[in-house]
């Protein structure tokens, strides 16, 4: 079988470039002048950016940082470098990759990287980002503030949960107020929030176009290239620019059914030092993503929450809380998945176990057997999205063949499409 | 008299190890309506519980006396020992005495884990605490906050009132308790050879599967015998172990550390019982003493944030109290938080002038030749430097 390129390059493939080159350029122009542009080092997930704003402070992700250097197969040399001062081979690659970056003087796009005004830990789930905050603190000697959100521990947040997440964004506005000697900016702060709520429903818009069969919009691998701006630019004018002229391209986008076999939905993070073939070895079964877990790391926005300009340290709360899959529980994700495998209307569910990241991996085994004991064809597979190692092409593209052929012949024998079982508990405790 | 309290050991060490939690059940059996509550590594406020009437139990994985059958396709590659042995403990119905289970916000694992437990075992109720990693003054009124619904989940659960008076008391209890293992570690620093850290570990381990007024009478009467005991001063280099606060080392292990001319002077085999090393007060209000002292004073750990600065002073002041030689890394395989502190920790000890090692292992390891080769040599350099 050939491989068969489906991914789709318009115009917003060269904007979100655009944007993100603009956003490394301001990084750049930071290192030069710490003074007049105060960075603050964040984490992807459950991020408050829009807090950022009432400071112009321009976001560092180190986990952009990490991925885009094993997009572009540089991330194997820091991560070496990184073992060799001691981090195990079982620690995250992520930040393996981004301590030994820094330590190497790679950056991504070839710029200068700044020391952060402020390590601002959020909190969201991983502690794998504690340890990772911890150390750059130590490494670069940038003051560190831990901002702890409490796990979702029910369906929704208690009201202490709220209160606490409210008092540490006020004290992380003291500390920025002291750090850049800066006043606050809350009208622009509640104006981020607005610009926020405004991306956020474009982009929902955009996931809810993968409901279309066949879909025009492939939420996993086409999801990953638009999340750079989602994480940077949504509570800004430019985000909002962004993701309007998105929607309207991808709803103007021309399919036809010949392009779309099977619909997905995808569970883990991809491995991203061999992102490329991965994506082929999708695309040659005509497979598209209409849903990932991976996408909901930023914000869970395609079930309706909106950051709000009328509450906006509150709705930062909640957002940090509640509205975003890695602070959420793990039977959460579950219902998250089977919510998509119905709403989204899809053939079968791809999991991949990333050996780097234990908040989406550990259990992944159980969910397996949860969705296939429901009836949904399920495939599980195991690499890195970090270090490329861990990636076998072979064995992965054989599994994902044997997975697809084996959709096919449902498809071709009308076995396929069993409905979707209640949830129940696993039968296996033996009493 | 020797020989006895040697002997006493014995049960401890079973105790410790019983993964029927037969003690648990014989509790239970005692009274009609008395419940448990297990509560997974590395802490639990374990006088919340006790206040509500109930027994709080430390459970620690399964050792090597358990064969995998269903967690380690749950878990999948590169997931801890301990979190699969857990799993399999439910599955195979040991941990039904428990009416409860308790997990916080150490790992990313164990997170998972009461999840997926909780799908698996509806018939038990599953808590998970946010303890949290902060030490701003926000987090204390939020972990009194977090401890009052815990005593709202374990009232419901118990049918007691958890009154403040209860409370009390069980904070003096386990104060108790804390003082005592306090002077076990004493007494280990200041004369290892009367207490060899497996007859420490069984002494405490045990402590948390029974009353812990059973553990305090225990520990009363042993105490004074062991400081009694005869023998003499060893020829051994002063080690602290660092990084088994969770997933537990097999026994033998320690005792192919010490056979190696290793003294244990310090661990952290144990912390929940040493999570605070000062008295909590009992006034004026417990649930809000309990939440500021584990914000303000609680030993460093490296399942809960602190600066790297702060977290490499914690274990530089155990090394100086100890008089330590040197310091062994002992972590469990693919336990992430001992990984990454392990980095800067080897820096601290590498600027102190301290020689260190690094050893991985698995609760459920049975050959320790390769790790023996390794700390013998280790021991040697020493000797011989």
């Amino acid at each position: 079988m050939s491989v068969q390129a489906t991914e789709y390059r318009g115009s917003i493939h060269q904007q979100q470039k655009e944007l993100m080159l603009q956003w490394y350029a301001a990084l750049d122009r930071a290192a030069g002048n710490a003074a007049e542009q105060p960075v603050v080092s964040m984490m992807v997930s459950g991020n408050c950016v829009e807090l950022l704003e009432g400071f112009g402070a321009v976001p560092l992700y180190p986990e952009v940082n990490a991925l885009q250097l094993a997009i572009r197969h540089q991330s194997l040399d820091p991560i070496l470098l990184a073992e060799e001062l001691g981090y195990a081979a079982d620690n995250c690659a992520y930040v393996k990759a981004d301590i030994g970056a820094y330590l190497k003087g790679i950056t991504p796009a070839g710029g200068r990287l700044p020391k952060p005004t402020l390590v601002l830990c959020n909190f969201v789930g991983c502690n794998t980002y504690l340890k990772w905050f911890e150390h750059t603190a130590d490494l670069t000697g940038a003051p560190l503030y831990v901002l702890d959100v409490p796990f979702l521990r029910s369906e929704e947040p208690g009201e202490a949960d709220i209160a606490y997440v409210v008092r540490q964004l006020k004290e992380v506005v003291a500390r920025l107020e002291s750090l850049t000697g800066r006043k606050f900016d809350y009208d622009r702060f509640q104006q981020a929030t607005a610009y926020s709520a405004e991306s956020e429903g474009l982009w929902s818009g955009i996931k809810h176009l993968a409901q279309r069969s066949p879909s025009p919009f492939d939420a996993y691998f086409d999801a990953i290239t638009l999340m750079g701006p989602l994480y940077v630019y949504r509570a800004r004018s430019e985000g909002v620019q962004f993701f309007r002229d998105a929607l309207r391209e991808l709803e103007q986008k021309p399919v036809s059914a010949e392009d779309e076999k099977f619909r997905l939905v995808v569970e883990g993070p991809p491995p991203y030092p061999y992102f490329r073939a991965f994506r082929d070895m999708f695309a040659r079964w005509k497979a598209c993503a209409v849903a990932s877990t991976y996408s909901t790391v930023g914000g869970l926005w395609e079930f309706g929450f909106r950051h709000d300009p009328e509450k906006p340290f509150e709705s930062v709360a909640r957002h940090m809380l509640a509205q975003n899959v890695t602070n959420r529980n793990y039977l959460q994700r579950y219902e998250q998945i089977g919510h998509y495998l119905r709403a989204w209307d899809a053939d079968g569910l791809i999991i991949h176990f990333v050996k780097s990241c234990r908040l989406f991996s550990a259990g992944q085994g159980d969910m397996r057997e949860y969705f296939s004991r429901m009836g949904v064809p399920t495939l599980y597979i195991e690499s890195d999205l970090e270090d490329p190692r861990y990636f076998s092409e072979a064995q992965t593209r054989n599994r994902l063949d044997a997975f697809f052929e084996s959709l096919e012949h449902m498809k071709r024998t009308g076995a396929r499409r069993m409905p979707l079982a209640a949830p129940q508990p696993s039968p296996l405790r033996v009493l | 008299m020797a020989e006895c309290l040697e002997q006493s050991f014995e049960p401890l060490t079973e105790l410790a190890q019983d993964i029927e939690f037969a003690s648990v059940r014989r509790w239970k059996q005692g009274a009609p309506h008395r419940k448990a509550v297990a509560f997974f590594p590395v802490y639990a406020p374990m006088e919340i519980i006790h206040a509500a009437g109930m027994l709080p139990v430390g459970i620690a994985g399964a050792g090597d006396r358990l064969d995998l059958q269903h967690a380690d396709s749950r878990f999948g590659s590169f997931i801890c020992s301990i979190v699969k042995t857990t799993f399999e403990l439910g599955i195979t119905g040991k941990l039904e005495p428990f009416d409860a289970l308790l997990f916080s916000t150490i790992c990313d694992s164990a997170r998972n884990l009461c999840f997926v437990m909780k799908r698996n075992f509806p018939g038990q109720h599953f808590e998970f605490l946010h303890l949290p990693h902060s030490t701003s003054e926000s987090s204390i009124e939020f972990l009194a906050a977090e401890y009052r619904r815990l005593m709202g989940e374990l009232q419901r659960i118990a049918g007691v009132e958890i009154t403040a008076g209860a409370l009390r008391n069980s904070i003096a209890m386990f104060n108790r308790q804390r003082e005592l293992a306090g002077e076990i570690y004493t007494l280990r620093a200041e004369a290892p050879h009367l207490l060899r850290a497996t007859e420490s570990y069984a002494l405490l381990r045990a402590g948390l599967r029974m009353p812990v007024e059973e553990h305090i009478a225990i520990l009363e009467e042993m105490l004074p015998k062991i400081r009694a005991r005869g023998g003499k001063k060893r020829d051994a280099i002063r080690v602290v172990i660092e990084g088994s606060f969770c997933e537990q080392p097999p026994l033998p292990l320690i005792r192919v550390l010490e056979a190696a001319g290793c003294d244990v002077v310090d661990d952290d085999f144990t912390l929940a019982q040493r999570w605070f090393s000062e008295p909590l007060p009992l006034e004026p209000d417990p649930v809000q003493t309990l939440a500021e002292r584990y914000v303000r004073c609680a030993t460093y750990s490296s399942v809960r944030h602190f600066p790297a600065a702060a977290r490499c002073r914690g274990l530089e002041q155990r090394i100086r109290r100890s008089r330590a030689d040197a310091v062994i890394f002992l972590i469990a395989k693919f336990c992430e938080p001992a990984y990454f502190d392990y980095v800067l920790f080897k820096k601290a000890v590498d600027q102190l002038g301290l020689p260190s090692l690094q050893l991985e292992f698995e609760e459920k390891l049975f050959t320790f030749d390769r790790l023996q080769t390794e700390i013998e040599t280790f021991v040697e350099s020493l000797i011989f430097d």
